[in-house]
């Protein structure tokens, strides 16, 4: 089933990076990605995954390649597609290690896969960092595969930042103490959930209304008018791209009138935007990115050239900072040794997209956990350790 | 009263999953595990007739329906046909056909990654209010219920009230003695297998209205009309109509009721229940 897919245009570009402007001889550098283009997650990956990894690897060659000890390497990238399943997922890590002896690897997506993979990355020594695993384990994991880095944070982290997003809405006198919650019911949503209720008991909200969905549910209608029917002041689902656009279609429809409405996975994208239009207007969700840095606007620049579409406002700009750490931390140690790139990872700074990345006990830190849409754009309004862009408001109406 | 139209409303939905998988297992006899992905292809037309030529997705309809029929027939006769004429007896067609569909199934969704990539689609389509009883629905749900009800009671006629009917379902209740009596068993075996592909099509067309989709989602939609064709009895419309709204209602009862988690506890609890009672479906015959 495994199928090797070389991509046309990485290889077009590195012939031509090849043949024009260097005059030196050319190494190359194997570069190794798995992760799903079928299965469930593939919709997520196709998004948020996979343009960054073909942007980077283009920029890189268009650079003329990554300078390792005074080389000049141009990246050559295997891919292939782990069908949204763990145990593919294995089998592809395996392969790209012994057959296809890549230098390194770029992560794979989502939290599970991520962490059902990381004992086979680790045994062959790669440095493994993760952009798209939000877990609450990310400690232990760091501590048990010190090979491993963990750059989008915590489900605690984002938890608690949507709770502070609260917080701050109601100090303000936007919104009560009345809070829906609900959640799809797979390890993101329970942890998520799990995370959020203390800290919500914590700030003396009081949860009117509570309920999980099983994963792929569509049909949330009755979810959505057991919320109304309990007057809640505001509106927490840790959900999934499908249940996040069909829970904000429904609380369009059904009018349910909250001062805040956060959703979960895919708010961050730009389809949502586009097919909510007016009434996406002051939705809060996960992830969100601060569009006023310029670092940030310049690459949603690149990304929409590279790709053809913009990135999602969350987990896209982390991706590319991974890239960005692993291609910074090769240079650094001037040698394609796996040990002493995670070395380089572990001790250095690194200047990416998302600022200044510096991993403490093989986990970022500071990350922006909170987003709302403002006239078309997704900005970050909660964050740990970062600046947001502007403070969030009241959601007003659905019009 | 909001719970019964809710689920009344989701069962047209679960309706149009099954009615094409339905003709196709119970007259034709191939268990096409590609339903759930000439579904999702109903919906990526649907979405690129709309997004590209503006094409409302309801008259849409008169272009998908025709291509997915035609389509269908081409994969019957190219495909299928040579496993219905080598097939010894029906269990051997029934292996035969599931594991030529599932190969089908690996093709259009191959198909369609390569079209539209993984990515997740969807568009706003009579994403407006329609107020039953003083509860607020979608538009699109009510429009896509509303075609359900004719797709079913157009195809409810065509079986029971037309010559061409009468003659598929003589071939859904006995291939060998509708042969006996001159009924073409190949040919309409080819229709009832191209009627159920350009159903399931014209099912997703209208689904896209309301749902967020991408190219990896079929099995999802086929897993849903297994269950709802078996529960209603294998090849019979009366009883898959009945099996979805059974589901719907029971669906947004415990969703509403009880709790959101159970729905798919309830869906197969009810799926159980009917397998132990009535192993044919509520309106299958007894195999003999």
């Amino acid at each position: 089933m495994l199928r090797r897919t070389f991509i046309a245009l990485a290889t077009s570009v590195a012939v031509l990076g090849a043949t024009s402007g260097a005059s030196f001889a050319q190494e190359v550098l194997k570069i190794g990605a798995s992760a799903p283009k079928t299965g469930p997650l593939a919709g997520g990956a196709a998004m948020t995954h996979w343009p960054n990894v073909h942007m980077w690897v283009n920029e890189v060659n268009e650079r003329g390649g990554l300078d390792i000890g005074g080389t000049k390497h141009t990246i050559e990238l295997v891919e292939y597609d782990d069908q949204t399943s763990a145990e593919t997922a294995i089998q592809n890590i395996q392969r790209m290690a012994t057959q296809d002896q890549v230098d390194f690897i770029v992560t794979p997506y989502s939290t599970g896969i991520n962490v059902a993979t990381a004992p086979m990355i680790a045994q062959h020594g790669y440095p493994h960092i993760t952009t798209s695993a939000a877990t609450d384990g990310v400690e232990d994991f760091a501590a048990r595969w010190p090979n491993s880095f963990w750059m989008l944070g915590t489900a605690t982290q984002l938890a608690e930042g949507a709770v502070q997003t609260l917080t701050m809405l109601r100090d303000k006198g936007d919104i009560g103490n009345k809070v829906a919650l609900v959640h799809v019911a797979d390890a993101f949503g329970l942890e998520l959930a799990g995370a959020a209720k203390p800290a919500l008991e914590a700030a003396n909200f009081e949860v009117v209304y509570e309920a999980s969905y099983p994963l792929g549910t569509q049909d949330v209608a009755p979810i959505i008018s057991g919320a109304k029917d309990a007057a809640p002041d505001a509106f927490i689902g840790f959900s999934y791209p499908g249940d996040t656009f069909a829970l904000t279609e429904q609380a369009q429809i059904q009018d349910l009138d909250v001062g805040a409405f956060y959703v979960g996975v895919g708010t961050a994208f730009p389809p949502y935007a586009a097919r909510f239009g007016a009434a996406a207007e002051g939705v809060i969700g996960i992830g969100g990115i601060n569009v006023a840095d310029p670092k940030i606007a310049d690459y949603i620049e690149r990304h929409t050239a590279a790709a053809g579409q913009g990135p999602d406002f969350w987990a896209s700009a982390t991706t590319y900072a991974g890239l960005q750490v692993l291609e910074q931390a090769i240079v650094a140690a001037g040698t394609k040794d796996r040990a002493a790139v995670v070395e380089a990872i572990k001790n250095g700074t690194f200047d990416t997209v998302i600022g200044e990345v510096k991993f403490e006990n093989n986990v970022n830190p500071n990350v922006w956990t909170v987003g709302q849409w403002r006239d078309g754009v997704f900005v970050a309004v909660a964050a740990d350790g970062m600046d947001v862009a502007q403070e969030p408001v009241k959601k007003e109406g659905w019009e | 009263m909001q719970i019964i139209v809710t689920g009344i409303l989701l069962s047209g939905t679960y309706a149009l999953i099954a009615l094409g998988l339905t003709l196709q297992y119970g007259v034709a006899r191939i268990m096409n595990l590609a339903n759930g992905e000439t579904l999702v292809a109903g919906c990526f037309i649907a979405f690129w007739l709309y997004a590209s030529f503006a094409i409302n997705p309801i008259l849409g309809l008169a272009i998908i329906a025709p291509l997915a029929f035609a389509f269908n027939w081409g994969v019957y006769q190219i495909a299928l046909r040579p496993l219905v004429k080598r097939a010894k007896n029906k269990g051997m067609l029934e292996v035969d056909s599931i594991l030529a569909t599932f190969g089908l199934l690996f093709l259009l969704q191959g198909l369609m990654l390569l079209g539209f990539g993984g990515e997740y689609f969807n568009y706003q389509f009579l994403a407006e209010r329609f107020v039953i009883f003083g509860s607020a629905y979608g538009l699109n749900r009510v429009v896509a219920f509303s075609a359900a009800v004719v797709i079913a009671g157009a195809l409810y006629y065509f079986l029971y009230h037309t010559r061409q009917g009468t003659a598929v379902r003589a071939v859904a209740a006995d291939p060998a003695s509708a042969n006996l009596v001159a009924i073409d068993v190949a040919r309409t075996a080819a229709i009832a297998f191209a009627l159920g592909g350009a159903l399931t099509a014209c099912g997703g067309a209208l689904l896209s209205t309301f749902y967020t989709f991408n190219a990896a989602m079929g099995i999802t939609f086929t897993m849903k009309a297994l269950i709802i064709v078996i529960m209603g009895g294998v090849g019979d419309v009366r009883g898959a109509v009945l099996a979805a709204l059974i589901l719907g209602l029971a669906e947004t009862a415990v969703a509403s009721l009880i709790d959101p988690g159970l729905t798919l506890a309830a869906t197969y609890a009810l799926f159980i229940i009917v397998l132990l009672f009535r192993p044919q479906g509520m309106f299958g015959r007894q195999t003999t």
